[in-house]
Order: C-alpha cells, then structure tokens, then sequence
C-alpha cells in the first residue's frame, strides 16, 4: 500500500472514530455549532482527500453527507434524531469502505445509490420519519465486503446493530500501530534508564559474592532489562529515510542549477535512529549532501572528458555498526585535490611543511574540517565559502558523533558520519580530581596523556597559567581541582603524577587537568537539581554501577568559564552576548603580561600572540642592521621592544612573542614573560607613545597596551617591505565600530599582507566611497550605528565603483540563518568575530583572481 | 554499596488514606536542638544516614547528592540553610525527603521524630523577633507540650538565594 494512502487511512481512522461520539452529542445538543462545525470539517477532510486519491465510492458517500451537514450548520434545516440516524448510516457505510481498502487497496465494490438518495431527500427537507426502514441498506455493502454475497445477508433487526460487525471489520483490520504521545515514550525511556542503573548496580553487589542464590535470576533480570531497552529504544525510533525525504528534491533543482547531470541513489532508508538524533542531523545532511552537488561533481564535459558517464551520482547509504549509525554521503566526482588542500594548509599557516610530508593523505584531507577551509575555487550560491565543513563537523559532534572522509582523487569522495543511536545513554571517561569522582562524556575527549615527573611530558607554567607542550603546541591546561575548588590538600594517588584529558570544543583544545583515570562506563545522563543549574560546568549528573551519584562535567561550561570558550564558534548565545557586551561595556580580555625596558609592565592581548618562543641566544643571528632567526624553515625577523639591538649574551634564553603566521611571522624580542590574566580592557589614551595604544590598569598596576600595528609596520619596512616592494599590497576597508575588535582584525590583516584602511560605520564608508577611494574588498561589521553592515551592503550593491567589490561580513551572530540573510544581502562571505584564520582565508579568496599569478 | 534504611516503607502518604487530617499532620525533627516539623504531605521518604556526595561550586547549603532507589537526590543541610553551627564530625544526618516541583530533595536533619497531628488553635504567628533567615522559611510556631515547634514551609527552605 502506498504511503500517501496509509496516511489517509490512519487519518481518516481516527476521524471516523470521534465522529460517532460527535453526532451522538449533536443529537443531544441539536443547537451545538462549533460542534456541528467540526463534524463538518471532519466529513469534508474526508472527502477531498477521497477525491484527491481517486476513491470515487468514498467520495460520493461523504459528499452527500455533507450535503446535509451543510445544510444544518447553515441553519437552512433543523438538527433531528432522524436526520443523525442518516448521517450515522452515513459514517458507517464510509467505514466499511475504509475497511475494504485497508484489507485489500482497492475500494470495494457496493451500491450506494439508496443511501445516497436519502441523504439527497433529507438535504432536501424530505426526512423520513422513521429511520427503521433504512435498515436492510447497511448490511448489503457490509456482506460485499466479508462474503461478496450480499444476497445472503442475515436480516438484521435493526440499524445500529448492523453497524457493529462493522466496527469489529474495522477493529480487525486497522493498521498494526497506534499513535502514541512523545511524553509517553520519553517517560518510559527514563524508567528503563532508571531500571539499568539498578540491574547495574546488582550486578556489581553479585561480582562480590561468589555462588550467590540469586546469581542466575539475576543473569534473567539482567537479559529481560537489555531487552526491554532494546524495546523501548525502538519505540523511539525512525527510519532515516524521514530526514531523506527532501533530498530528492533538492538534487533535482541543484543539478538545474548547477547544470550537472546528478542522480541520487539511497540505501538503507529503513534503518533507525533516536528521533532526536534524526532532527539534529538533518541540516548537516543536506549541507553535504548540496556539497557533493556542487564541489564534489564535475559538470558533463568534465565527466566526459575524464572518460565517466555524463551523470554523476550521489549515494546515501546509512546502517547500523554496534551502537552507533553510519551514514555515508559519497559522490563519484573528482575527489579532493590533495596538492590543493596542501597549498591551502601551508598558505594558511595551518601547519608546516615538514609536518605535512609526514602526514599520509587522508591526513591531509581532514584539513577540509578546519573553520573557513574550502579548496573550491570559484564561488557558487549554493555551496559559498566561509561556512563549511567545519560547521557539519562542530554539529555532529556535539551530538557526540564523529565525521571522516574517504577520498580519491578522480573517483570522488565519501563523507562517513557515525552518530549513536541515542542520547540518553552516553559512554564517558571516569576521572579522580581533589578525592571526588566525574565523567567527562566521551565524545569531547581527543586523547590523554600521562604528565608526571619522569621523561614524559611536564606540566609547564607561565607564571600561575599551567600549559603542556603536545607535539609542537601548546596546549593550554585547566586543572580540574582549581576551577572546580576542591581542596589542594589531599595528594593525588599517586604523588607527582597526575592526567591531562585532552579536550576539544568547537576549535579549541585544552587539556583538563585530573589526578586519576579510572576506565569508561555507559552512563545515563540526568539534569541536575534546578537549585544547582547555574553551575555552569557540569552538564548533569549520574549514578554509577556501585550506586555513587557522580556530577557530569561540561567541556563547553569548562571552556566557558576559563575564558578558552571566547573563541569557540557555533555557541551563538554565548558570542551574541559576547558581541554585545563589547558593544555595551567591560569584558574580560585575556592578556599576556610581559616586562621589557624600563618602567610599567606590558601587555598584549593574548589572542594576537600566535605562539611564545624561548630562543637560545646562539640561534639569533645578524642580518644587516636587523636581528633575525631561523624559524620553522624560513626566517623570521626579531626587533626588540625595549630599544636595544643586541641577543642577550651568556647563553640566556631570549623570550620572544611570535606574530603572524607562517612564513609572515614576526617576533618581539621582551625581556620576560610573567603571566596570562583576564581583565577588561580599557586603554587610557593618556599614556600613547609608539609603539603603545595607551596604559590600562592590570592587576592593579599600570600596563602599556602593545600596539601590534605598530610593531608589524616596523618589521614590514626592515623586512617584509624588502620581500614585497614587487607585489602590490591589497587594499582592505575594514568597517566596524568597535575599537576593541579593530584593533584585533586590524593588526591581524595587516600581518596577513593587505593594506588596511578603518572606518567606523557603514556612512563613513560611502563617504570614502563617494570620494572615489577604491579598494580591493571590504570587511564590514554587521551591527554598527549611524548605517549597519546590511545598509552598508545594499548601498554598496546599488551602484557606483564598489558595486562588484567582494564584501566578508564579520559578525558575533554565525547561524546558518544570519549566514544565509548576509548572503541575501549581498555579502561575499561571512565569517564570525573573531575568526581570525577565516577571515584572512575569505580575504584570500575573495581576492584569487586578482592576486594568484 | 549502603541500602537505604527506610523508615517509611508506605511510599509517599496519600491524602486519602489519612484523611483530612493530613494537612495538619507535620514530622518533627531536631535541628541543632530545635524542634522544627515539616508538613508531612510533602515527606516521601525518611533514610538513616546516607553516602552523600559533595557537589563542588554548589550553593553552601547544598550538603551533595545522593542515590535513592536509581533516582538523585539533592541534599540540603538544614543546619547550614538554617544558620546553626555545623554538625560535629563524625555525626552523622538522618534524611528527610521531599518532593518540590518534580525533584527529589533531602533535608539533613540531625534526629527525625515522630509524625503529629497538630490543631490549628496551638499555631501561633511568628514572633516578630524570630531571625530573619527563619521567619523566611517557616509557616509558624507551635506549642507542643512543653516545647515550641518551628513549622518549615519546604517550598522556602528550597528557594536558596544563591
């Protein structure tokens, strides 16, 4: 039976159902409208449906009664106990016909003719004054359907009872499901976590006693509560097919779009999935799915060139692999350009070359998942740049799924995503901090290492900030004892030692820092008590299999709270509110506190510090009048802030701050680096001096603010200005109100080699425009005073020398809907604050034709 | 792992099987010294002393968590909400617990007594010299022979200001 007529047939079920109870009513209360109003409704539905499926029996019946019922609501003929005796004849005759066609697909064959007459005399005004002579009609069409023998119908001695077989035909054949409340099922879900946790926890009390009486009915319990997980979680559950339902569809109109040939093949439809892991996924689906589409497919001539047939395909492919769902989205394209990506990697400075030629391809590939990375060269409307990958990957993950990819190239590439099949139950890493247990959920643990005293990795610290160096990084560390203040006292296990959990959330990883690492346990996850929910890192709590009650941590609340979270993406409340709060007064910035020279201490904010280096004064060598090192495979020019030229001498270590990325980078030579604090940045302007935005007050001291600008300007002419006197340096206009976030994009855009030219506002940028500056592309805030990112940018596309110049929206708000508004409006890409890989990606895009030899 | 020692085996007490009455009826308990007594429709279970625990960054008055039967439980420490010294180590808290909007709670009380059924015309106001932090919470006072009883409105006793 096809899906659109079991749809009516659930439907029209349990309208039928209610309007017996309806008309019953009616009869009572003759003068009841809304309910004559919705017993109309009802048999009206049912008709046009009926006409819409071709059901012409159906049809036919339900029109004539509505006929009458027409006439009732209208008021042009009284509601009368014979008059309902029709309708009811009515109803009945329409369920029999429902029967038939839910027992065999076909309307069943019947007259209807007598039925239909006196429905047209009662529309009429011609009601019969006793509905007894009705009765042998009903069970003729009845017989059709049981027997195909109407003649051989029992007499029946009444019309109400004729209708009860009826009912039991219906009952008999209704379709094998009935709908249940969500509430419902959820509650049952909760009773048999419930109900695991204490099978859990027998378990456990009958490990220690050997030969224990109820050992084997416990081995029962134990396989009866498995099953009847397995049972509830499929009540739960929906075949993926319901989140593919729109695919087709939109293959159909991108391979218009698009000009390709594309067919879509899906298997494995039918296979299930938590309905709330089935909403989640559904954006990502589409998003890889419109990829594959768009990058992944060549168009026909491509195809035919490369000796493939003309039609490209697109597979969906979804099964089950333990308890997890593996959905596959593959295309039969061209495949990733590994040499591609592995320009875009070294261009981007996202890693080095001697990094990438020890990793294999499919390393390299996984590149793709980084934020702002897209190797597609030419911009299309469906696929854009800025949001990608990266934006699938951090919403699969926070379902606790993870994303990979197989691909060759010329053969196309596979998308593999492995989500689980519920939420409820999660797997989670039990850790020991200050004497008390937590979990910390699975999916958010990258690795751990083991720091100690020994040869192993050490736990090193600037200051009071605690960080690990993990092959080549630094990984900033967060000890779980300090930020959950537990007492220092009691001495970790085993004394020395302790753990590092590497962590991943959205980009940034930190490592949380625990004194013992017990194994993984299948945890049922619980919000905590309304009195404790505004601590902010714990995202429930659990009982374990010994019956302890234990809190579950949250890496994102961690993150949070530690200040890491301030650049983490795809959390739009918390950049909303952050966005807001630079607009409406003090934040937190993390600053990097160092000494160099005489007088105040200095500061940087930390998020400009591409890394802190301690270089062994034998490797800073002299280069005409300037100090350079040899620094991951180029070299790097060193000036020194407090005002003297030489490396210091007797084999000390020389603290460098490095700016920029790559083979761009620039390192400040300070005499001491002292500590990483949070405070709100609010430079008094009193102090400037090059060099210097002004002084703030840090930790109760006066600190001069490093002007990065200044410093990059300094080396771009001893330095960069010898490499690029050839190049013309692209200009950018940069638009934003907000001086805190200039003077982050400002020193980070101008390292990246542009030429960089602030306004405010959005009016202040058309009066540039008006008095004809030109630029290469325009970086334009969204939320400004005087005229906003959007007016900005329809002004701009209106006309005038601007109107085809690229423009990147930089904005605290990256949902796919503001993305998708900003690329309505007219925005090139959009990118969030403060994204700074992203941006200088964009810009490098936006500007490839002009700039790529 | 410690089985809860329960008391009151009867599940939470319906209105029905002890009448009218109920809503008068309140169990005693020792704070400190202090008789207090909660209304016993809102009591739904009474555990001897349980493996509680702590709840770091949790409110002060939060005592921890603990499991009863598969479901969580939070603790509230009475003497802390209360601001009364607090327990002497090694004593430990009889649990009472209470349902508020869904969620179970225990109060940490040092002895439970007795359920009594109390007439209205023993309940006095609240003297207007009673601490601040207790007027908040309680409904009134009662004379019991010959010692007065501090009636918590459980609601109250649960709405920490942290």
């Amino acid at each position: 039976m096809d899906d659109l007529l079991a749809d009516f047939l659930t439907e029209t079920n349990e309208g039928l159902q209610s309007l017996d109870g309806a008309l019953l009513q009616l009869e009572r209360e003759p003068a009841n409208g809304p309910l004559l109003s919705e017993v109309f409704r009802t048999v009206h539905t049912i008709k046009g449906t009926c006409g819409f499926l071709g059901l012409s029996r159906l049809e036919s019946v339900a029109h004539a009664a509505e006929n009458v019922l027409g006439l009732w609501r209208d008021g042009t003929l009284p509601v009368t106990p014979a008059g309902i005796s029709l309708i009811l004849n009515a109803v009945d005759r329409i369920k029999q016909i429902v029967a038939g066609l839910e027992a065999t697909g076909q309307e069943p064959t019947g007259d209807d003719t007598a039925l239909k007459a006196e429905l047209d005399a009662a529309a009429a005004g011609q009601l019969p004054a006793d509905p007894a002579p009705r009765a042998p009609e009903a069970p003729a069409p009845q017989m059709a359907l049981t027997e195909a023998a109407p003649e051989s119908a029992p007499p029946a001695p009444e019309p109400r009872a004729a209708a009860e077989p009826v009912a039991e035909v219906v009952g008999g054949n209704a379709p094998q499901t009935i709908r249940v409340a969500v509430d419902v099922l959820e509650d049952l879900m909760v009773l048999v976590s419930e109900l695991v946790l204490t099978r859990n926890q027998l378990l456990q009390l009958a490990r220690s006693e050997e030969n224990a009486a109820f050992s084997v009915p416990l081995q029962r319990l134990s396989q009866i509560t498995s099953d009847l997980q397995d049972g509830v979680m499929k009540t739960r559950m929906q075949p993926i097919g319901n989140a593919w339902q729109k695919l087709p569809r939109l293959v159909r109109d991108l391979s218009q779009e698009l000009g390709k040939r594309i067919v879509l093949e899906m298997r494995g439809a039918e296979t299930e999935l938590d309905r709330q892991v089935l909403e989640l996924i559904k954006d990502p689906l589409t998003h890889m799915v419109r990829n594959s589409a768009d990058h992944g497919l060549e168009s026909p001539e491509q195809r035919r060139a490369a000796g493939k047939s003309e039609t490209g395909r697109i597979m969906l492919n979804a099964f089950h692999e333990g308890g997890h769902i593996v959905l596959e989205i593959g295309d039969d394209g061209r495949g990733l350009n590994t040499e591609r990506i592995k320009a875009k990697v070294l261009a981007q400075g996202l890693t080095t070359e001697a990094e990438l030629a020890t990793m294999n391809e499919r390393e390299i590939h996984r590149f793709i998942f980084r934020p702002g990375f897209s190797t597609a060269a030419a911009v299309t409307s469906v696929s854009g740049r800025g949001v990608g990958m990266d934006v699938v990957k951090t919403n699969i993950e926070r379902i606790g799924g993870a994303v990979d990819l197989r691909s060759r190239e010329g053969h196309g590439s596979t998308f593999i995503i492995k989500i689980p099949l519920t939420l409820a139950i999660v797997a989670a890493l039990i850790v020991e901090a200050g004497g008390e247990r937590f979990a910390i959920p699975q999916n958010g643990v990258l690795e751990l290492v083991r720091v100690g005293d020994g040869d192993g990795p050490k736990v090193e610290r600037i200051k009071d900030a605690q960080v690990l160096r993990l092959r080549d990084r630094l990984l900033p560390l967060v000890p779980l004892r300090r930020i959950l203040s537990l007492s220092e006292d009691t001495p970790p296990a085993d004394a020395g030692e302790s753990f590092v959990v590497v962590t991943q959330v959205g980009a940034q990883l930190f490592g949380i820092v625990v004194d013992r690492v017990f194994d993984t346990e299948e945890i049922v996850v619980k919000p905590v008590a309304p009195i404790l929910r505004h601590i902010t890192m714990f995202s429930g709590n659990t009982i374990l299999g010994d019956g302890s009650v234990i809190m579950i941590l949250d890496p994102n609340g961690i993150a949070r709270a530690t200040g890491l979270g301030s650049e983490i993406a795809g959390d739009s409340a918390g950049l909303a509110s952050q966005a807001s709060a630079v607009a409406r007064g003090p934040r937190q910035t993390a600053l990097l506190l160092f000494r160099a020279g005489e007088g105040a201490p200095k500061a940087v904010p930390l998020a400009l510090v591409a890394r802190l280096e301690h270089l062994a004064a034998d490797r800073i060598e002299q280069a005409g009048d300037s100090l350079v090192v040899q620094y991951r495979g180029s070299l790097m020019p060193l000036l020194p802030i407090a005002g003297y030229g030489a490396p210091p001498t007797g084999g000390a270590d020389q603290p460098v701050l490095v700016f920029g990325d790559g083979d761009r980078a620039l390192g400040l030579m300070v005499d001491e680096i002292l500590d990483v604090v949070d405070a709100v940045l609010d430079i008094d302007q009193a102090g400037q001096r090059p060099g210097f935005l002004g002084s703030c007050v840090v930790n109760n001291r006066v600190t001069e603010i490093l002007d990065t600008a200044h410093w990059l300007q300094q080396a771009k002419e001893d330095w960069f200005g010898n490499r690029r006197t050839e190049t013309v340096r692209p200009r950018v206009l940069i638009v934003e109100d907000s001086a805190f976030f200039r003077n982050l994009v400002v020193p980070a855009v101008t390292a990246g080699g542009y030429e960089v030219t602030t306004v405010a506002n959005g009016r202040e940028a058309l009066a540039l425009r008006d008095a004809d500056e030109m630029f290469d592309v325009i970086v334009s805030d969204i939320e400004m005073p005087e005229l906003d990112g959007f007016g900005l940018v329809s002004a701009v596309r209106e006309g005038g020398i601007w109107a085809a110049l690229p423009m990147i929206a930089l904005s605290g708000r990256c949902e796919p809907e503001d993305v998708a508004r900003g690329r309505g409006a007219g925005f090139s890409d959009y990118i969030g604050k403060y994204d700074r890989d992203a941006l200088l990606a964009s810009l490098q895009e936006c500007l490839q034709p002009a700039v790529a030899p | 792992m410690q089985q809860p020692q329960t008391l009151n085996t009867g599940g939470p007490p319906s209105r029905a099987a002890l009448g009218a009455d109920a809503a008068h009826m309140v169990l005693t308990l020792t704070v400190a010294g202090q008789q207090c007594g909660v209304p016993v429709l809102s009591v739904r279970d009474v555990l001897g002393v349980q493996v509680i625990t702590p709840i770091p960054l949790a409110p002060r008055e939060v005592a921890g968590s603990l499991n009863l039967r598969g479901r969580i439980v939070t603790a509230v420490d009475l003497r802390a909400r209360l601001g009364l010294p607090a327990r002497e180590a090694g004593k430990g808290a009889m649990s009472v617990v209470v349902e508020v909007g869904g969620e179970l709670y225990s109060l940490l009380a040092d002895e439970v007594g007795e359920v009594l059924s109390l007439s209205s015309e023993d309940r006095a106001a609240n003297p207007p010299t009673l601490d601040n932090l207790w007027r908040d919470v309680s409904l009134g006072v009662h004379r019991q022979g010959g010692s007065l009883l501090v009636i918590f409105d459980v609601d109250k006793l649960l709405a920490l200001s942290a």
